[in-house]
C-alpha cells in the first residue's frame, strides 16, 4: 500500500514539477507569479489531444508537438500581456497574468465545450509490471522517465550553455546583468517558451494518464504547481522539482490513509505548514534584508 | 427606501446596486490589506465565506437575531485572519498570497464537507434580512471610517510599509503589528460582506466563494488603483457591471473580460485613478478656470 502510493505519487509530483519549473523561473528572473501558466499546460493536454485525433501520432510526437506549440504560445503571451507592464507595479503584470487565463480558458470553452475529453483507448498499450509488493504501469514509467529527462535537460541547459549562463545571471539582478551587455528580452522570452515548453510535456502526459482533458484543468494544477514551486523554494530550480515530488507523494498519501475528500485541502495544508517551519522554502536560499 | 427606488428603476438595477453594494464593502476590506499596505492576498473569498457561513449558521440553525450574526460573521472572518496573519505577516514577499490561496481552498473544502455547512449542497433559506438601505447605510460609515483610517497615523503608517518596508521599520513603525492588524480589519470587512451577500442570496454553497471570486476582488482593487478609496469604489462599480453588460456577447462574456483586463492593465498600468491624487485634480481644474478667466478677460 504504501510503496504503490508512493509510485502514484511520484507519478503526479513530477507532473506537477513539469508545471512548477515554470513558474520558479520566470518568479526568479522578473518576479511575476504568471496565473496564465496552468491554461499552457491545459494547452499542451490539448494540442496532444488534438495531433493524436487527427494524425494518429504516437504519444512521444504528441508530446513534442506539444511542447512546441505552448513555447510558441508562452512567447506570444510574454511578448503581448507582460513586456508592455515591464517596469510598472508587479501587481498589474499579475492582473494581466489572471486577464490572459480567463482569456484562455473561456477560448478553450469556446473551441471545444466544456465537456471532459478522453484520448482514444488503445493509443497506448499498458502494460503491468509486477514487483512482489507494488505494480507498476509502463505508462507510469514512461512519465517517470520523460519528467526525469526533461528535467535533466533543463538542468544541462540552466547549467552548461551560454543562454542558461545568462538565464542565471538575470535572475541574480536584471539590471546588472543588461549593463553586462545581456539582451535581457531575449532571455525572459527564451525562459517563457522553456517553462511553457515544460507545462505542455506535463500537460499530455497527465492527459493520458488519467484518461482526462477538460478546459478548466489548468486552475487547479496551476495553483498546486504554484503551491510547489513554493514549497520548494520559489526562483530555485532544483527546488520545484523536489517541491512537485513532495507535493505529489504526500497529496497520495494523504488520499490513502485519511480522506480523499479532503485532498485538495492536504496538498494546502502541507504547503502552509512547511512555510511556517522554513518560510524561504525546501531547498530555498533564506535571503538576507538589503538595507 | 426600497419602494421609492423601485418608482424608477425595476428590480434588476436595484438587485445589481445590492451587489455593487456589498462588492465595494469586500473591496475596500482587500483594499487595505494589499492596495494600502502591500500586502498581496488572494484568498478574500475564503474570509467571505467564513462569515458567510457564520452567518447563515448561527441564523438557521440557532436562529440569532441577524445583527449578532453580522458581527460575528465579521469576528469571525477576522480570528480566521489573524490566525493565519500572525505567523505569515512576520515575512516579507510574496508568502502571503500563496498562504491565503491555500487557506481559501481548505476552508472551501471544509465546507463542502462539513454537515452543519450542508455539505455541497450549501444552506437555502437564510432569511433575507439584507436589503438597499442597510448595504448602503453600510457602505457609508465604511467609507467615512476607511478614510479617516487612512488619513491618521497609522493611515500613513500603512502606506509606508507598502512603500518600503524597511524605511518604516527605521522610522519607527511597528511593521509586524499594522500588517496584522490590517490584514484583521480587511478580513473583519470580508467577513460582514459575506454575511450580508448570504442573507442577501438567501442561498449559499460553497462554488460561490472559489478562487475566481477571490481573484474577482483583487481585480477591483488593482484596476481601480491600489490604495485608493475612490478608486476601488470605481473599479468594483466597474467590474460588477461588466458582467452584466457584456451579457448581449453571450458566451463570448469572459473572453471580453480576460482581455480587458490585459488591456485596462496596458494602458493604466496604477489601476484607473490610481496615480491621480485629489491635490492634482485641484491644481488642474485650477489652471483650465484661471486660463478661461485670463480669456475671458482679455476679451473685454
Amino acid at each position: 500500500m504504501f510503496w504503490q502510493q508512493l509510485i502514484n505519487g511520484l507519478t503526479l509530483g513530477s507532473s506537477y514539477a513539469l508545471i512548477a519549473l515554470g513558474y520558479t523561473m520566470v518568479y526568479g528572473i522578473i518576479q511575476l507569479i504568471n496565473f496564465a501558466h496552468g491554461e499552457i499546460y491545459m494547452f499542451g493536454a490539448f494540442v496532444g489531444l488534438f495531433l493524436v485525433l487527427t494524425f494518429k501520432v504516437n504519444i512521444f510526437v504528441a508530446v513534442l508537438g506539444a511542447m512546441i506549440f505552448c513555447m510558441l504560445l508562452g512567447m506570444l503571451i510574454e511578448r503581448v500581456a507582460y513586456r508592455p507592464l515591464r517596469g510598472s507595479s508587479r501587481l498589474s503584470a499579475l492582473i494581466s497574468a489572471i486577464g490572459v487565463s480567463i482569456f484562455l480558458s473561456t477560448l478553450m470553452v469556446l473551441i471545444r465545450g466544456p465537456k471532459v475529453t478522453s484520448y482514444p483507448a488503445g493509443i497506448f498499450k499498458i502494460a503491468y509490471f509486477d514487483l512482489g509488493t507494488v505494480e507498476i504501469s509502463s505508462l507510469q514509467i514512461i512519465i517517470l522517465v520523460t519528467a526525469g529527462l526533461l528535467m535533466l535537460g533543463l538542468q544541462l541547459l540552466i547549467q552548461h550553455t551560454r543562454i542558461g549562463k545568462a538565464m542565471r545571471a538575470c535572475s541574480q539582478d536584471l539590471d546588472a546583468a543588461r549593463l553586462m551587455g545581456i539582451n535581457v528580452d531575449r532571455v525572459i522570452s527564451f525562459t517563457f517558451a522553456v517553462g511553457s515548453a515544460l507545462a505542455a510535456a506535463g500537460g499530455v502526459m497527465v492527459g493520458i494518464y488519467y484518461n482526462a482533458v477538460q478546459p478548466y484543468m489548468g486552475l487547479m494544477a496551476g495553483l498546486k504547481a504554484f503551491a510547489a514551486a513554493v514549497l520548494g523554494g520559489i526562483g530555485s530550480v532544483p527546488g520545484a522539482m523536489a517541491g512537485g515530488m513532495v507535493l505529489g507523494i504526500l497529496e497520495n498519501l494523504g488520499i490513502a490513509y485519511l480522506s480523499s475528500s479532503y485532498k485538495d485541502a492536504i496538498a494546502f495544508g502541507i504547503l502552509i505548514l512547511c512555510l511556517l517551519v522554513r518560510p524561504q522554502g525546501l531547498l530555498g536560499k533564506a535571503t538576507t534584508k538589503k538595507v | 427606501m426600497e419602494a421609492f427606488i423601485l418608482q424608477y428603476v425595476d428590480i434588476y438595477v436595484l438587485q445589481i446596486m445590492v451587489l455593487i453594494g456589498i462588492n465595494i464593502i469586500m473591496a475596500l476590506g482587500l483594499n487595505l490589506i494589499t492596495g494600502v499596505t502591500g500586502q498581496l492576498s488572494m484568498g478574500h473569498a475564503g474570509f467571505m465565506s467564513i462569515g458567510a457561513y457564520t452567518s447563515a449558521i448561527l441564523s438557521l440553525h440557532y436562529g440569532m437575531p441577524f445583527w449578532f450574526c453580522l458581527a460575528a460573521a465579521g469576528l469571525m472572518a477576522a480570528l480566521a485572519g489573524v490566525f493565519i496573519g500572525i505567523p505569515t505577516l512576520r515575512l516579507e514577499g510574496d508568502y502571503l498570497a500563496m498562504v491565503t490561496i491555500g487557506f481559501a481552498e481548505i476552508v472551501r473544502v471544509v465546507f463542502l464537507n462539513l454537515d452543519i455547512a450542508g455539505r455541497g449542497m450549501g444552506l437555502s433559506g437564510i432569511p433575507a434580512t439584507t436589503n438597499f438601505t442597510l448595504v448602503w447605510g453600510l457602505v457609508i460609515v465604511i467609507v467615512l471610517l476607511n478614510a479617516g483610517l487612512l488619513k491618521s497615523r497609522p493611515g500613513r503608517a500603512l502606506y509606508s510599509i507598502r512603500e518600503d518596508e524597511i524605511a518604516a521599520e527605521a522610522s519607527g513603525v511597528n511593521t509586524t503589528l499594522y500588517k496584522v492588524v490590517a490584514f484583521a480589519i480587511g478580513t473583519f470587512l470580508a467577513g460582514i460582506g459575506g454575511s450580508l451577500y448570504a442573507h442577501y442570496l438567501t442561498y449559499i454553497s460553497p462554488q460561490d466563494f472559489d478562487f475566481m471570486r477571490s481573484v474577482e476582488y483583487l481585480n477591483m482593487v488593482v484596476l481601480g488603483g491600489m490604495g485608493s478609496i475612490p478608486g476601488t469604489i470605481l473599479g468594483t462599480v466597474i467590474l460588477t457591471i461588466l458582467p452584466e453588460v457584456l451579457r448581449f456577447v453571450q458566451d463570448y462574456r469572459l473572453l471580453f473580460y480576460g482581455a480587458l483586463l490585459v488591456t485596462l492593465m496596458i494602458f493604466r498600468p496604477n489601476g484607473l485613478l490610481g496615480d491621480v491624487r485629489w491635490i492634482d485634480v485641484k491644481r488642474t481644474w485650477a489652471r483650465i478656470r484661471g486660463q478661461s478667466l485670463a480669456s475671458s478677460s482679455s476679451d473685454s
